[in-house]
């Protein structure tokens, strides 16, 4: 395939993918979010944005969706007088971009078997340093966030900026290296290899089970979720580090935010829920190796986003579920617990590896 | 042709906005100095990913403008220094010693470069060159002695540092 070809397919592979699948889902989020939040704490939740009256089965959801997006487009754009007013505008772009890019690498089907040479249909890029790229996108995102509530010249700002760097960074060590013992088992850095030897061996979650809870975890706490919500603690904080925010710049904020949720659970479904393998089903494979591409691929490729949609329920359980950590406790779970039991589950995965080979 | 025009685009940049940390306009806010070190360790991934060093590119991004700067900046905002506190900049002689080093080590770096001889199929990178397996293959079997000195190195220096944040100071 040439230079051009390539460009041009990554570039469709682009916008099919984070437009029309990841956009949509985290729009819907917004929505499930207070739907669930409502249904936890039992209430009814958003229910007077209706478009074409009670007729239309939908209409609740559409209409609550296509009010609150108007109501961020129409609402003052406000910016602090004393803030800098620069570093203020681009923070929202900072938090949205390294979200959108941690897609670039997450295969939604089958692409080729490891060592085979061939197109990944389902993946925009497929880099040889895979999921290491997506950690090295996701340690970008804590800027939007500090610099944001730096630039906004506000105490609550700082303070929930100031929680949010040393809170990612504490989480991002025990999330790199939960992952770790996955790489020994299968292999490879590479989600396409990985979710190809889950067909021949067990789910990542059979084999890594203290790694799956240690994933989530510290995928709670990266994306700055209850009961990790501590930067923008909004009964300590406003709104943390985008209490100056309004309007779009702040809608982006949080679009960002949940495009992270949404890329985390990608994450988690490929390297512990097998990704688009189906259990018990083989996938067909031509003559010279690559797949054989049918209405099964259609089948793995819902599959893949059933098993998404899990994850995203299972952190919006915990989200509704657990009140918020004291910010002692929280750095004490991170660095006491989780970290060691992170290398105890390294030690014990090559150890056991040692000895069954 | 596409390769030049990256790499002096990459070059040029990186060395801008290395400038920038330390020169005045921007460099008087000790913030924008580590946001446009960060800006500068983008640059040097890009050269690189020209490279085809794909690991490092990575782990330079990962480390150095993921973890280390993020502390930086960390620091900087909790200390939240005024323009007053920050007081006037004036030049010093450690700034002059600096600048004379500077230049003599990119003189010498452009003798060297200048200088040196040999074909581009003695440049050639291996296949597999850069790649995750690559670069495990170099650490973990080549130069795994070297390797678990560094290790050792460094796991010296963490139990350094903890000694010295645990001192009770009287």
């Amino acid at each position: 395939m040439s230079m051009g070809e390539l460009i041009l397919w990554g570039l469709v592979k682009f916008v099919c993918i984070v437009l029309g699948w990841v956009m949509l889902v985290a729009t819907v989020l917004t929505l499930m979010e207070r739907k669930q939040s409502a249904a936890m704490q039992n209430r009814v939740g958003p229910n007077r944005a209706l478009i074409f009256g009670k007729k239309f089965p939908l209409s609740a959801f559409l209409g609550q969706i296509l009010a609150d997006a108007l109501k961020v487009l129409f609402k003052e754009d406000y910016e602090p007088v004393n803030g800098n007013k620069w570093l203020h505008r681009i923070a929202p772009a900072l938090g949205l971009i390294p979200a959108m890019l941690m897609w670039l690498v997450i295969p939604f089907g089958p692409g080729p078997p490891p060592g085979v040479e061939g197109h990944h249909w389902f993946q925009m890029a497929d880099l040889n340093v895979g999921i290491i790229f997506i950690f090295a996108i996701a340690s970008m995102s804590v800027y939007g966030a500090t610099i944001g509530a730096w630039a906004s010249n506000s105490a609550f700002s700082l303070l929930g900026g100031l929680r949010t760097a040393a809170q990612m960074i504490s989480y991002e060590v025990t999330l790199g290296l939960s992952l770790v013992g996955i790489f020994m088992i299968y292999g490879s850095v590479q989600l396409n290899d990985i979710i190809w030897a889950q067909g021949d061996m067990a789910w990542g979650i059979v084999t890594q089970p203290l790694a799956f809870v240690l994933f989530m975890v510290a995928a709670v706490a990266e994306t700055k979720r209850a009961p990790f919500d501590l930067p923008e603690a909004e009964s300590e904080l406003a709104a943390g580090y985008f209490t100056e925010y309004s309007s779009m710049r702040f809608a982006v904020f949080s679009l960002g935010e949940f495009i992270g949720i949404v890329a985390v659970a990608a994450i988690a479904a490929c390297v512990f829920l097998g990704g688009w393998q189906i259990p018990w089903v083989e996938t067909p494979l031509l003559a010279d190796g690559t797949v054989d591409y049918g209405w099964l691929t259609v089948a793995q490729v819902a599959i893949f986003l059933v098993k998404m949609v899990f994850i995203i329920w299972l952190q919006m359980q915990i989200r509704w579920t657990l009140p918020r950590f004291r910010y002692d406790q929280l750095m004490k779970l991170g660095w006491v617990y989780l970290l060691p039991l992170a290398i105890f589950n390294l030690v014990i995965t090559a150890l056991v590896m040692y000895v069954l080979r | 042709m596409l390769e030049q025009i990256l790499f002096w685009l990459l070059a040029g940049g990186a060395i801008l906005t290395a400038a920038m940390v330390v020169l005045p306009p921007v460099g008087r806010n000790p913030l924008y100095g580590a946001l446009s070190l960060i800006l500068s360790f983008f640059f040097i991934s890009g050269l690189y990913v020209l490279l085809v060093a794909h690991v490092m590119a990575v782990l330079q991004v990962l480390v150095y403008a993921g973890a280390i700067m993020v502390l930086f900046i960390f620091v900087i905002m909790l200390l939240n220094l005024s323009d007053k506190e920050l007081g006037q900049s004036r030049k010093t002689t450690a700034q002059f010693i600096g600048v004379l080093a500077v230049s003599a080590i990119a003189v010498k770096a452009i003798m060297v470069v200048s200088s040196a001889t040999g074909s581009k199929a003695l440049m050639a990178a291996d296949a597999g060159f850069g790649t995750v397996d690559g670069l495990a293959d170099l650490l973990f079997r080549q130069f795994l002695f070297p390797f678990e000195l560094v290790s050792i190195l460094l796991l010296v220096a963490v139990i350094g540092a903890v000694v010295l944040a645990k001192r009770r100071l009287t």
